[in-house]
């Protein structure tokens, strides 16, 4: 493989993956508060996009993707508020299929509400003819703003986790929760706070992605999945791990192109998430194993 | 109860009995995953994939002029042989970790089927010939041959539901509430927890699979949305709302809601009514529907 | 017979860098009731959990019967004839309580799925015997009454007795008892003294953890201390009371 068509695929591999980082993310932090996985994670993705691109003939470009990221952020906290919120102590069972039909819900929500053609955002900058020469390769700015603006999120969340007040109370929060109650944080305003971050990062994402890879209805659940990969190979611990989760993944799967017939690309990030998940499921950057040492008495 | 059910059907409008015999193919993967995931305890997302794995196996080896009679055997021996090979590493998984690994079993499945010149890609298979009983008896969709055909539709069902309840009363039954109730204390009493587990994935793997090759029969074709996300969730959506650990419940709320579903009762929004009982019935009834009658009889807490 | 029934050398089990157990080695003849005591966090259920098999040892060797048991999966051990409770109270919830001892009956009784899925036609006839022996369980522990309820509908009490013959079911040659008397109050203290008794009686061999002393002195045969993992003295249980190693290790633990 010549070395610009090699980087063609790392520039596109690293585009999908930081989109699945971000998917990742919103699955980390949400898990980090709660304890829950959000399926309806992949959704926030699309109703990102749908909002923005219903509003966008109607105010400048940034102005619609700011109000659909609020929009959707808003969206995140209905759905942990009126349907999370109030169940005490569930099983596990319970809570993945609630989020599982949650996840359907939306996404049937989005359906109606729209349709289930094929929709996406105008272009940030150019079209989708321009290009740009990196290194050798020519790319799309649009691949470049998606890479900016994932970049721009994983910074400004960890600076949120490691250097504010309320970024804290959720770390702290999500490693021992009856300490933190004891210390006055509400756990609950971080539960509602998590949903917000991962739904309105998810609306950015979807918003940055969408004219390349347009934006559908039923995009969530394929979506879901990939982030849901990464968020397990990262260990659903750390935001650093899932990125970097992610855009392995990403390569990976965009590289696979060259060896793999074209319909079997989707396999590659599943077929990643089974073996992950029976070699090693805490993943590949956890410190310690899976299974908690049981204290001695 | 069941013999009235199907006498009634019988005597009236025909037209019903292709929705009902297809219904009841579908009940059989229920009634399966009922007992994976009511009494087992284990979550199972790709039960449409082993569906498809049954559908898909029967239609090539009867497409193909494998000997017709064996290609029902056969396509149960192969969904019987993957959930084997697939549920050794992924039994090992509890929780959401299993819920995604077997979600990407069904995705997997169907991707493979859609981009699988074999497997038709997405048109599917079709032109799928009879399947041979004897006396003339034959799974297909023949008009001259509906009767027949819902009535062995059925009594599989039958069989399938008194296969499932003579389980749950024995040994292995208490067993696998054992398993469900508490998987250490389990072992402790000396339970295979690894094997029971397996095991019974591979039995609703075999139900489902069942379904599959009948309807692929039935129908004449089968298509890769078997194999899709929504009609994985449907089957855990219909054990839900029937009670997790109730094979009757299980049946009744099946074969009501799936025939709806095919008949079109539930038109454009036939996916968002299966996520809104997965969510009505986990926020509200997690027992299943049947339990908020029973409760208001005073019997039994609200666990 | 010379040869105990377990048979416990140099066992070694670290978590993370705590060396919890360290070279503990200890037998226990068949037919009495031996107790394990320490302080908190001496490795007393890391032991148990030793035996029984949900933990592996990291070195050293366990012997039942003459035959090695460490490092098997529990469910292969509770064949082997050893069977256990739980701490903290492990019952199948939602199941009843003959239900309950009937699983543990599990390792003495046969049927797999086929044989399930045949239906009563051909389990009939060990379900009811399975079902005489269990209730028999449970009336010589004066529980019979509860057979129908729902364990987890139980007082805490009655739980602890209904795991006791779940694992009494099995008919096991070793019972390991993780602190019966924990959460008990004085009196059912002493019928959880008065019960093992019982149950030594009738040849079974019991191992229990404890912390309460008088139900440790009133009814063992003999007593191990452990402390920090270690094994620190073993005896009768007046030779262990009069310790003065162990006595120094409870300083400030004030039970006795």
């Amino acid at each position: 493989m010549q070395a610009t068509q090699l980087l063609q695929y790392l520039l596109a591999g690293i585009a999908t993956g930081s989109v699945y980082a971000v998917v990742a993310i919103g699955f980390t932090v949400v898990y980090n508060a709660t304890g829950i996985i959000n399926f309806a994670q992949g959704e926030f993705l699309m109703l990102g996009g749908m909002i923005a691109i219903s509003l966008a003939p109607m105010m400048p470009l940034p102005a619609a993707i700011a109000v659909a990221v609020l929009a959707t952020g808003a969206a995140g906290v209905l759905l942990q508020i009126v349907f999370l919120s109030w169940l005490k102590n569930p099983a596990v069972l319970r809570m993945i299929i609630i989020t599982i039909g949650l996840s359907i819900l939306v996404r049937e929500a989005g359906l109606h509400i729209w349709d289930e053609k094929v929709h996406a955002l105008p272009f940030f900058s150019g079209d989708e003819t321009s290009s740009l020469p990196v290194l050798g390769a020519r790319i799309s700015p649009q691949v470049l703003w998606v890479l900016f603006i994932s970049a721009v999120m994983v910074i400004g969340l960890t600076l949120f986790f490691r250097s504010t007040l309320l970024g804290k109370a959720m770390r702290a929060c999500a490693s021992n929760p009856t300490a933190a109650r004891l210390c006055g944080i509400r756990a609950s305003t971080v539960v509602t706070l998590s949903f917000f971050l991962a739904a309105a990062m998810g609306a950015l994402a979807g918003c940055a992605v969408s004219p390349l890879t347009q934006t559908q209805y039923d995009m969530g659940s394929s979506l879901a999945v990939k982030g849901f990969t990464c968020a397990v190979l990262g260990g659903l611990g750390s935001v650093p791990a899932a990125v970097a989760a992610g855009l392995v993944v990403g390569v990976l799967e965009t590289a696979s192109v060259s060896v793999l017939p074209l319909a079997y690309k989707d396999v590659v990030a599943l077929g990643i998430l089974l073996l992950i998940l029976v070699l090693r499921p805490q993943g590949l950057f956890a410190r310690t194993s899976a299974a908690p040492a049981r204290p001695g008495g | 109860m069941v013999l009235v059910q199907r006498g009634l059907s019988a005597l009236k409008l025909e037209f019903y009995m292709t929705q009902l015999t297809m219904s009841a193919y579908y009940t059989l993967v229920a009634l399966g995953l009922c007992l994976l995931m009511g009494y087992a305890g284990q979550v199972s997302m790709g039960q449409g994939g082993f569906f498809a794995i049954g559908g898909y196996s029967a239609a090539v080896l009867a497409t193909t002029g494998f000997a017709s009679w064996a290609s029902l055997p056969a396509a149960i021996l192969i969904t019987g042989l993957v959930a084997l090979v697939i549920g050794i590493p992924v039994l090992r998984l509890r929780g959401h970790y299993l819920a995604m690994a077997t979600l990407a079993f069904g995705i997997i499945v169907l991707r493979v089927l859609l981009g699988t010149n074999v497997f038709g890609g997405a048109d599917g298979l079709s032109d799928i010939p009879a399947f041979r009983l004897f006396a003339g008896l034959a799974i297909t969709g023949k008009k001259a041959l509906r009767v027949q055909n819902y009535y062995i539709a059925w009594g599989l069902v039958c069989a399938g539901l008194l296969t499932a309840i003579n389980l749950v009363h024995s040994r292995v039954g208490r067993a696998l509430r054992a398993i469900h109730g508490n998987e250490d204390a389990a072992a402790a009493m000396g339970v295979d927890v690894a094997r029971f587990k397996l095991a019974t994935f591979i039995l609703s793997a075999l139900y489902a699979g069942v379904g599959g090759a009948c309807l692929a029969f039935f129908n004449g074709g089968i298509g890769p949305g078997e194999a899709g996300v929504m009609k994985s969730v449907r089957y855990v959506a219909l054990v839900a709302a029937g009670g997790m650990g109730s094979l009757w419940g299980t049946l009744a709320v099946s074969t009501a809601l799936t025939f709806l579903s095919l008949r079109g009762a539930f038109g454009v929004y036939d996916d968002a009514v299966f996520g809104a009982i997965l969510v009505g019935i986990m926020l509200c009834a997690p027992q299943g529907i049947f339990s908020l009658l029973a409760r208001r009889d005073g019997r039994g807490s609200p666990r | 017979m010379s040869r105990a029934l377990l048979e416990v050398t140099g066992l070694h089990r670290w978590f993370g860098g705590l060396h919890v157990i360290d070279e503990v080695s200890f037998s226990c003849r068949e037919g009495i009731v031996k107790a394990i005591i320490g302080p908190n966090g001496a490795g007393k259920t890391t032991l148990f959990n030793l035996i029984a098999g949900s933990l592996a040892p990291a070195s050293g060797s366990i012997l039942f019967d003459g035959r090695t048991t460490g490092g098997l999966p529990p469910h292969l051990i509770a064949r082997r004839g050893i069977s256990r409770t739980f701490q903290a109270t492990r019952l199948f919830p939602r199941m009843s309580v003959l239900e309950n001892v009937m699983v543990g009956r599990h390792v003495r009784t046969q049927g797999g799925f086929m044989a399930g899925m045949a239906g009563p036609a051909v389990t009939g006839r060990s379900e009811r015997r399975t079902r005489e022996a269990c209730l028999a369980v449970l009336q010589e522990l004066g529980a019979a009454e509860l057979a129908g309820r729902e364990a987890a509908s139980l007082p805490f009490g009655r739980q602890r007795v209904v795991e006791i013959a779940r694992a009494l079911a099995s008919e096991p040659r070793l019972l390991l008892l993780d602190e019966p008397a924990c959460g008990l109050n004085p009196a059912e203290t002493e019928d959880m003294g008065a019960l093992i008794g019982r149950i030594r009686d009738r040849g079974i061999t019991v191992l229990i953890v404890e912390h309460d002393m008088s139900l440790v002195m009133g009814v063992s045969d003999e007593v191990l201390v452990l402390s920090a993992g270690r094994m620190i003295a073993e005896g009768s249980p007046r030779e262990v009371q009069a310790d003065p190693l162990v006595v120094a290790v409870y300083l400030g633990e004030g039970d006795a």
